[in-house]
């Protein structure tokens, strides 16, 4: 049997947390960790070493965009889905350019995450 | 702040509702606020720096995001802290999204929720507020925009 997905959830938002998590249920997936801020967010990464991370960009403590960043350079193949409310294309670009895999807007579907996720798994993970 | 500035914030709050709950909310006649309280049981409020300087808010009773929560999350029995929450991440979505029409330096904060009603939400002095009450099922509640 394959190895489950590990995956690190990251948004101060408990609803966006526990929705992202049940969504996700029907991949082969464990989530290794939910953080609800950007400092959280990185001590679990180091501490997990997730091979998806789904992120928020505006939290508490530490903006999305840099904790993307800081993961990158403990882990530089870890896949990347910034999920945020910062719809503009300008945002969606920079996250992309920083090394994001993915950028999904909210709000989102049950459907969007979880083709997003599957988008995401089927690039050699 | 002009009428499509209100626009655009309305156009977002309706994304939001019709996007999440599959259902469309009704926005009325946006007035502008006067010291009549415009506060139901839970606020989440959101402040905007940057190019525009402001706030927004939005506040609605229990009843309604009970009702939003369960279908974002499917389950029935629901903790405070999620209605809480979802107020909150409501009036970050709205304002987040506007964003596609002002551009990446329109800047807005974590949310502050407030339970419970309050005597008002504080909002500055020196520029004009907006109230645009919303229906959603046959829930109402209320968008508050304060942009400068």
């Amino acid at each position: 049997m394959q190895d489950r997905i590990k995956v690190l959830i990251v948004d101060d938002s408990l609803i966006i947390r526990e929705a992202i998590h049940k969504h996700l249920k029907q991949f082969n997936i464990e989530v290794v960790g939910t953080a609800e801020d950007g400092k959280v967010a990185l001590e679990m990464f180091k501490a997990t070493s997730p091979d998806i991370v789904t992120l928020d960009i505006t939290m508490p403590e530490m903006d999305g965009l840099t904790v993307l960043e800081e993961m990158l350079k403990i882990k530089s193949d870890v896949k990347v889905m910034v999920v945020t409310a910062l719809s503009d294309k300008a945002t969606g670009l920079k996250a992309i350019k920083l090394g994001a895999k993915s950028f999904l807007p909210k709000p989102f579907t049950p459907d969007k995450i979880r083709d997003s996720f599957q988008r995401l798994i089927g690039q050699n993970l | 702040m002009n009428e499509t500035d209100l626009h655009f914030f309305i156009d977002s709050t309706m994304n939001y509702f019709e996007e999440i709950t599959n259902q469309k909310a009704s926005a009325g006649i946006p007035y502008i606020k006067d010291e009549a309280p415009v506060v139901l049981e839970y606020t989440g409020i959101i402040g905007i720096s940057g190019k525009r300087k402001g706030s927004i808010y939005i506040t609605a009773n229990e009843a309604m995001l009970s009702e939003i929560a369960n279908i974002i999350l499917g389950i029935d029995k629901l903790g405070k802290e999620d209605i809480k929450d979802l107020v909150g991440e409501i009036a970050n979505t709205i304002s987040g999204n506007v964003r596609q029409a002002y551009g990446s330096d329109f800047m807005i904060s974590v949310p502050v929720v407030v339970e419970g009603q309050a005597r008002d939400i504080k909002l500055p002095d020196n520029i004009q507020s907006f109230v645009v009450p919303l229906t959603w099922r046959d829930h109402k509640s209320f968008l508050v925009v304060c942009l400068e």
